[in-house]
């Protein structure tokens, strides 16, 4: 049986109890979503762009779903407690798929802002969610999001109304916990009304051993003059596969940072579309994967520079130990009036062992005549020379090697723009490679 | 301190060094002179544990130990530097980190607590004022952007900090001008003690007016050809090598 019959046969068996426990904004789609579905199919590994991850095998095993949303019986608080020291966020929740409604942070938000439930939103704002909602995130021509969206039951909202700065970062934990196998499909809306301001850091977690599977779409409107922080933090377990689609819209000089590291996952397969609409707009668009064992990070990215003066720069790279393997699929799209773009991407990639394999490609599709863009690729091995260096001075070679690895990887964490998630990622990413896995030092319960 | 006894290299299999006979003792410094390729920067690198270099005979004692037995980094532990002719730029890693790491690593290796934050960047201010370096190089990443005569003055404020048993200047003078020459002279001549020695790799006679070598050793195609006291480095000033070479040619 195709992987896709049994998502086709729970839709049509469970539609009724998907849409009852979910609310009518996200039930809107669901119909086309399916019907998208069941003509798209999961991505090909014979495509293009999913060469490297083999989609359907990935969703093919029996995973468990909570359409009844069944409460999990579990205290996020208790079992978690991801604080960075010395940045205080107002921290939120999902258990698998489920807004966590208790333990809502004590926080005052200036008027008009919304961070919760995507349900309780709609119920709130259903003319903004339907403005927004599945507007960037096109469900007709990707089969992963089509399914996202006719499963997707709830998911997290930010709404910041124009002119409006959230000094406090926000922080959303997506916590996996289940006894056995289970699937969640994940969903974010961020709505950043014009010249409003706010950061949001989501960090994954899987708390048990058994296999996850995630589908999760987050969709991000910066209108003019926002300014907008995203960065998302995986540190998941070997045993959890996700599938993420990250797309977004920027208004006119506009500035948005999207920074998307892996610490410790199993196959994480993350899309990355930005659009830049309005002129102006900035983009940074970086990310980097520290991988062992089998793991696998399967990264693409699309920056569409649809008018003129934007700039984006990007920046992605990669650890690879062990057999893990990378590949990195890096477009740039200047549209025939977007003069004066500027565009610069790079993605890096460091080899430690033999067997470890990296795939990158980056592609440049320039339809304007006054344009500055540049991409650089590089996959080598550690630096032998600097290697000696160290040594001659007493550092032993493993030292050094951690050393050289954590250095390669610095400048990804520079462009960090919350100065204590910074120091506390330059922390993690050495326990990483230190292998005293990136368990933040206060969780009970986070295993790698 | 250091005995060297027939000591024969490989590069990439071909043979540089033929048969090295060199007796070190504390407090003494050698100056090692010769033409190019002659073997000179081999000789250092041996010495230090470079992977590249194959010894194919002989061996080397560094006070009782067998050196060659040793990795790199226990060697720097047990008391041998190498200033490096090129130093290598290691973007990301900073001075402080990397000099920290290595200022541990002695201390571990002589079973010592690492040392205090502190009294570690007391330490670094100490050395640096004494090789005159600015403080911005220091909160640098290792020799990243540095000039050549930054560089170089980096290699001794590293020697400073590690305060060797035997120290090797490879090629310390090229590329400095003479100010620059003139500090890292006297950062070394500072570093000075009777308990310790310094072997000075050159090209030319210009730094050991600065530091006053007590033997001055001529290495060509592989040998030592010539030792005698630091008249000779004047000789070769004025003379050049054609004589030692036709010297050797002639045997």
């Amino acid at each position: 049986m195709r992987a896709e019959q049994s998502y086709i046969d729970l839709f049509t068996q469970y539609e009724d109890l998907i849409c009852k426990h979910s609310s009518p904004v996200l039930n809107h789609f669901r119909k086309d979503a399916f019907e998208a579905f069941e003509r798209l199919g999961f991505p090909s590994l014979k495509g293009e762009d999913y060469k490297y991850t083999d989609v359907a095998r990935s969703f093919a095993p029996d995973y468990g779903l909570n359409l009844s949303r069944k409460p999990v019986p579990v205290n996020p608080e208790d079992v978690f407690c991801c604080d960075v020291p010395n940045l205080s966020t107002s921290l939120y929740f999902i258990v698998n798929d489920s807004f966590y409604e208790r333990n809502q942070p004590n926080v005052v938000f200036p008027p008009g802002v919304f961070a919760g439930s995507l349900k309780s939103f709609a119920e709130q704002h259903p003319e903004l969610v339907s403005r927004y909602y599945g507007k960037a995130a096109s469900f007709s021509k990707d089969g992963v999001i089509a399914l996202n969206t006719m499963l997707a039951q709830d998911g997290f909202v930010l709404y910041v109304p124009e002119g409006v700065k959230v000094e406090r970062p926000i922080q959303l934990i997506n916590i996996f916990r289940s006894d056995r196998d289970l699937m969640a499909n994940r969903r974010m809306l961020v709505i950043m009304e014009p010249h409003s301001e706010a950061r949001l850091l989501v960090c994954d977690h899987s708390i048990d051993d058994v296999k996850f599977l995630s589908t999760q779409v987050v969709e991000i409107f910066a209108a003019e003059g926002a300014y907008f922080d995203f960065y998302d933090l995986e540190e998941s377990s070997v045993s959890t596969t996700r599938f993420s689609s990250l797309h977004v819209e920027q208004g006119a000089s506009s500035n948005v940072l999207v920074d998307g590291i892996t610490l410790n996952n199993g196959l994480s397969r993350n899309n990355y579309y930005i659009d830049l609409n309005g002129e102006g707009a900035q983009t940074y668009l970086c990310g980097m994967s520290i991988l062992d064992r089998e793991q696998q990070v399967d990264t693409y990215t699309y920056i569409n520079h649809a008018v003129p003066h934007c700039t984006s720069n990007e920046l992605f790279k990669n650890v690879l130990n062990d057999r893990s393997v990378g590949a990195f699929s890096g477009r740039i799209y200047v549209a025939k009036d977007a003069q004066k773009t500027q565009a610069y991407q790079n993605n890096r990639n460091l080899c430690m062992t033999r067997e470890a394999r990296m795939f990158s490609k980056p592609q440049l599709e320039i339809y304007a005549d006054d344009v500055k863009c540049s991409h650089g690729m590089t996959t080598g091995q550690i630096d032998e020379n600097a290697l000696f260096y160290m040594q001659s001075r007493g550092i032993s070679k493993e030292e050094a090697r951690l050393m050289l690895s954590v250095a390669f990887t610095s400048d990804v964490i520079d462009h960090v723009r919350l100065d204590a998630l910074k120091s506390r990622l330059h922390e993690l990413v050495e326990k990483r490679f230190r292998g005293e896995l990136a368990r933040c030092s206060t969780c009970h319960k986070i295993k790698m | 301190m250091l005995d060297i006894k027939n000591l024969h290299a490989n590069v990439d299999g071909k043979e540089i060094l033929k048969g090295i006979d060199l007796f070190v003792k504390a407090g003494e410094i050698h100056a090692i002179m010769g033409p190019n390729g002659s073997g000179k920067s081999t000789l250092s690198s041996v010495l230090v544990g470079n992977p590249a270099f194959e010894v194919t005979e002989g061996e080397v004692t560094f006070e009782g130990k067998d050196l060659l037995e040793l990795s790199p980094e226990e060697r720097s532990c047990e008391g041998i530097f190498l200033s490096f002719q090129y130093p290598v730029e290691i973007p990301g890693v900073s001075m402080v980190n990397f000099m920290r790491s290595a200022v541990n690593e002695h201390r571990k290796y002589k079973g010592e607590s690492p040392v205090s934050a502190t009294d570690f960047l007391k330490l670094m201010r100490e050395k640096r004022e004494l090789v005159e370096m600015d403080s911005k190089l220091t909160s640098r990443s290792v020799n990243e952007g540095f000039s050549g005569g930054e560089k170089k003055r980096n290699e001794i404020f590293q020697m400073a900090m590690l305060e060797p048993t035997l120290a090797i200047l490879d090629e310390t003078d090229s590329g400095l001008d003479i100010d620059a020459l003139r500090i890292v002279a006297k950062g070394v001549n500072h570093l000075k003690t009777p308990r310790n020695a310094t072997i000075v790799i050159t090209h030319y006679q210009r730094l050991l007016e600065y530091i006053k070598p007590d033997f001055v050793h001529v290495l060509y195609k592989g040998r030592i050809v010539k030792s005698a006291g630091p008249e000779l480095a004047l000789e070769l000033e004025e003379k050049g090598y054609d004589w030692i070479k036709k010297e050797v040619e002639g045997e």
